[in-house]
Parts: structure tokens; C-alpha cells; sequence
């Protein structure tokens, strides 16, 4: 479903990703982890072209997003992302910020796309505030509504960019439950996260990265179990 | 047209008024000969239209000019590292001296050079339009730089997160990045309409009839200074604090998506 082949992203003189070679199928549960400035949210961002790579390819259902002539808006249809910090449209009720792509984009009318808005919030378990703006919600709440309206564009592949990382200890529960539901329920996931827990159980496939490559991956009970790479082995025994 | 003299108007009003002290006697005469001979409340009211005429229509194209420049601005400053594009850099170039040459120079000189070097009006309609165009771009250069702030305000992941959606640039501008910038903005907007209401009264120097020019001709008719030009300065300020209620209700509906 995406390929990766040779990726580079530098900014300035700075080299982020030094040529990230891999290969996503479709219905993986991918968690990417390693120590920061390893380059995983940037590796996470150059998959949907937020950060353009300076050098190799991506491949995405069999079309090279990477070459000039690709429409990528287009191409971020099919793939919802959700950002650390949520960047909810405060502007918007949640019912118009979950409405406001699939809309304006056509892909929906007013009518269809309302029907889907409530069914994303029965599903992320928030069906009672639609109405209500950002501002009103806790942080857990708002995420919850952010994988819903990435999801309202019905993606291929849902890209997570820490999505726990900036919010109070007692709602990563609830993110995370959404995530695990929608992993249970096929979606194709790249993760980029802290929660160990959350790679040991739902991951299909666990990278860790540093120095701006993959250094190491496995299954995740063979990752957490038996890491081979020295950085790895220094790096779980700091966070488990 | 110079009305009547003071003793010609002591002859025509009641007892009670002649026999008042002789300050507020004459201040009453003055008023008078402000207002009421040669119906000359109607020269303020024309006078009034124009000034209107001309701040609104300098806002709209202040308005437009200032958003467009902040946007091209803003889409320039944003791009990429190592990703140029030559017409947004040489757009960039070109409002960048824009905003250095009008804001470099006085009003009351870009006033004269539009109105006698570059479009020379020739009749009332012409002035008209010389003197919103003036004001216009005048108000733009300093909207360019309040919008673009205001741009920059918005964090800069909500415009990460509407290009997420498949949203293009210019959709996730209009539809997230502008409407936000538009509270962060109202309040030096407001200033800008402000200052543009006060300063169309320069526009007298290319003939054109607003309400400050209508009160220095009450003044060159009566040869009286006192009650022309403090009713002119009455009437701003009452303009102005009308303007200050108005942005100040638009703003707290603005707020509401903010309440808790």
C-alpha cells in the first residue's frame, strides 16, 4: 500500500531522515518509535507530503505521490492524519469541523455528510457534542473528535502523530480505545507514539527509529522480548 | 451668500434673545450663521456623503488591497526551504516596495501627486473616485501589514491540518486560516477604519467637498472660525464613537465560539 524507498528530508544542513527504506501492506498497525530526534514524526509527515522529502520516492496504491505531476491534495484524501496537538478548527462546532472537507471537497452533500458526522461521534463515543466548539471539550475529547473527522473523509490509512503525547494521563485511555477499535476494525495504521503499551497489543509491526533510519523492527512480541540493535536495547530499557 | 449681520439677526429673534449676555449672544448667532442661514446644516450633510463615499469605498479597496498583499506575503514567507517559485517571489518584490512607498510617504503628498500628476480629475465624479482610489491603496498598505499578522497569529498547524483533508491552500486559507485571523485582526482593523474615517478630510486638497472642506467654506462666508470647526470636530468624534460601539458588538459576536 505505501512504499518508501530511499527517503531523505533534510532541513537546511540539518539531515532529519538519511534514506528510509519500507514497505506498508495494506491492514498493517504500524507503531514507529524511538528517541527524539530520531526523525519519526518527520518520517510520519513525509508519507502525506506535509514535509516534502528532499530526495527518493513514495509509493502509494501504486501511484509515486513524490512526482511533480501528482495532484497531493488528491492524495490526502485517502489519508486521514491526526496531529499531536488535535489543531481542531476552533472556529467550528465539532458537527462542522468533522462536515467541513468531505463537503467542501464534494465528496459528500450537507445531508450525507451530517449523517456520517453523527455516526464518527457515535462511534468515538461522543454523540452528545456535536454542537459544541472546541474550546468546550477536554483535550481527550477533542482527539477523539480529530480521528473522527480525519475519518470522515473515509481514508485508506490513518496516519497518528503522537497522539497521546500532549494530553493529561487519565484521557490517553480513551484515545487509545478509539484506536485500538479502529484498528480492530482493519483499518491500515501508521503510529508514531510513546505508549509501549499501546505497540505491545495492537501493533502488527513495530520500527524503532533512530539517527533518521529504521534501525530495527519485528513483530512486537519478538521486538519488546528480544531486541538485538544496541540502541534499541538501551532505548526500551530507559522507557519500560 | 454671507448671510445676515448681526444686527439684521438681533431684529429677527424674540426679546429673550437679545437681552441674553452678550457672550452667549454672539455664540448663538454663530450657530446661526453656521447652520441655519443659507441653509448651510444641508452644506454639512453633502459634505457628510462624501466623507461617507469615501472612507467606505477606500475601506473596501484598502480591504482588498490588504488581503491580497498579506496572503501573497504570507504564502511567500511560509514556503518551503529549497522550493522557489519565481512569480510568487517577484508578486513578493512588487508589494513589498508597494508597502515601502506608501507607508514611506504622507498622505497629503500621495493625495496631491494622484490628484494633480497622475489622474488629474476633472469633474466631481472624478475627484471622487481619485480621492477613494488615494485613500484606498494609502489604507491597504497598512491592512497588508495588520492581515499578515493576523495570518501569522493562527498557529500553524491548523493550516497542516486542513491540507490533511485534501483541502488546497487557498481553500484552507478562506475557510480556517482567514476566518481565525479575522478575531486576532478586528481590533487594529477597527483602527485602520478609524484612522481612514479621520483622514479623508485631507481629501479637500484635490477639491474634493467633503465635510471638513464644506466647514472652511462656512468659515471663508462667515468669517467666523469657532463654531464651524468645532462642529467639524463634533461630528468626527461622534462618527468615531458610533464606529467604536459598532466594532465592539461585531467583535463579542466574533467571540462567541471562545465561551466556555
Amino acid at each position: 500500500m505505501i512504499d518508501v524507498k530511499n527517503l531523505h528530508k533534510s532541513f537546511g544542513n540539518h539531515e532529519v531522515l538519511k534514506g528510509v527504506n519500507e514497505h506498508i501492506e495494506k491492514g498493517e498497525k504500524v507503531v514507529v518509535i524511538g528517541p527524539s530526534g530520531s526523525g519519526k514524526s518527520t518520517f510520519l509527515r513525509c508519507l502525506n507530503l506535509l514535509e516534502e522529502p528532499t530526495g527518493g520516492e513514495i509509493i502509494f496504491e501504486g501511484q509515486n505521490i513524490t512526482a511533480k505531476d501528482t495532484d497531493i491534495n488528491l492524495v490526502r484524501r485517502r489519508m486521514g492524519m491526526v496531529f499531536q496537538q488535535f489543531n481542531l478548527f476552533p472556529h467550528l462546532t465539532v458537527r462542522e469541523n468533522i462536515k467541513l472537507a468531505p463537503v467542501k471537497l464534494k465528496v459528500m452533500t450537507d445531508e450525507e455528510a451530517d449523517k456520517r458526522a453523527l455516526e464518527l461521534l457515535a462511534r468515538v463515543g461522543l454523540p452528545d457534542k456535536a454542537d459544541s466548539y472546541p474550546a468546550q471539550l477536554s483535550g481527550g475529547q477533542q482527539q477523539r473528535i480529530a480521528i473522527a473527522r480525519a475519518l470522515a473523509m473515509n481514508p485508506d490509512v490513518m496516519l497518528f502523530d503522537e497522539p497521546t503525547s500532549a494530553l493529561d494521563p487519565e484521557m490517553v485511555g480513551e484515545v487509545l480505545e478509539i484506536m485500538k477499535e479502529l484498528a480492530d476494525d482493519g483499518m491500515t495504521m501508521v503510529v508514531v507514539t510513546h505508549e509501549m503499551g499501546f505497540a505491545r497489543e495492537v501493533a502488527t509491526r513495530v520500527l524503532f527509529m533512530d539517527g533518521g533510519n529504521i534501525v530495527e523492527q519485528n513483530e512486537p512480541k519478538e521486538f519488546f522480548a528480544n531486541p538485538q540493535h544496541p540502541r534499541l536495547k538501551d532505548f526500551l530499557s530507559k522507557v519500560l | 451668500m454671507n448671510g445676515i449681520t448681526m444686527d439684521q439677526w438681533l431684529k429677527m429673534v424674540p426679546d429673550s434673545v437679545v437681552n441674553l449676555p452678550e457672550g452667549l449672544r454672539n455664540l448663538l448667532f454663530q450657530l446661526y450663521q453656521t447652520f441655519i442661514a443659507a441653509d448651510r446644516w444641508k452644506w454639512f450633510l453633502n459634505g457628510l456623503k462624501i466623507t461617507f463615499a469615501v472612507t467606505i469605498g477606500a475601506l473596501i479597496l484598502g480591504v482588498i488591497i490588504g488581503l491580497l498583499i498579506a496572503v501573497v506575503r504570507t504564502a511567500h514567507d511560509s514556503r518551503r526551504m529549497g522550493k522557489s517559485n519565481i512569480i510568487l517571489s517577484i508578486l513578493n518584490a512588487v508589494c513589498k516596495l508597494y508597502l515601502t512607498v506608501i507607508r514611506g510617504t504622507p498622505m497629503m503628498v500621495q493625495l496631491l501627486i494622484m490628484g494633480f500628476v497622475i489622474m488629474v480629475p476633472k469633474d466631481d465624479t472624478a475627484r471622487l473616485v481619485c480621492g477613494i482610489v488615494t485613500l484606498g491603496i494609502n489604507s491597504g498598505a497598512y491592512v497588508a501589514e495588520i492581515v499578515r499578522g493576523g495570518l501569522m497569529s493562527v498557529n500553524p498547524g491548523q493550516m497542516e491540518a486542513g491540507r490533511s483533508l485534501g483541502l488546497n491552500y487557498a481553500q484552507t486559507m478562506r475557510l480556517i486560516v482567514i476566518p481565525q485571523a479575522i478575531k486576532n485582526i478586528l481590533p487594529a482593523l477597527g483602527n485602520e477604519m478609524i484612522t481612514l474615517l479621520k483622514d479623508t478630510s485631507l481629501v479637500s486638497v484635490i477639491a474634493l467637498r467633503d465635510v471638513t472642506k464644506q466647514a472652511q467654506n462656512i468659515v471663508s462666508n462667515t468669517y467666523q472660525a469657532y463654531v464651524p470647526y468645532v462642529s467639524l470636530a463634533i461630528i468626527y468624534l461622534v462618527l468615531v464613537i458610533i464606529l467604536t460601539k459598532l466594532l465592539g458588538i461585531f467583535e463579542r459576536r466574533l467571540r462567541e465560539s471562545d465561551r466556555r
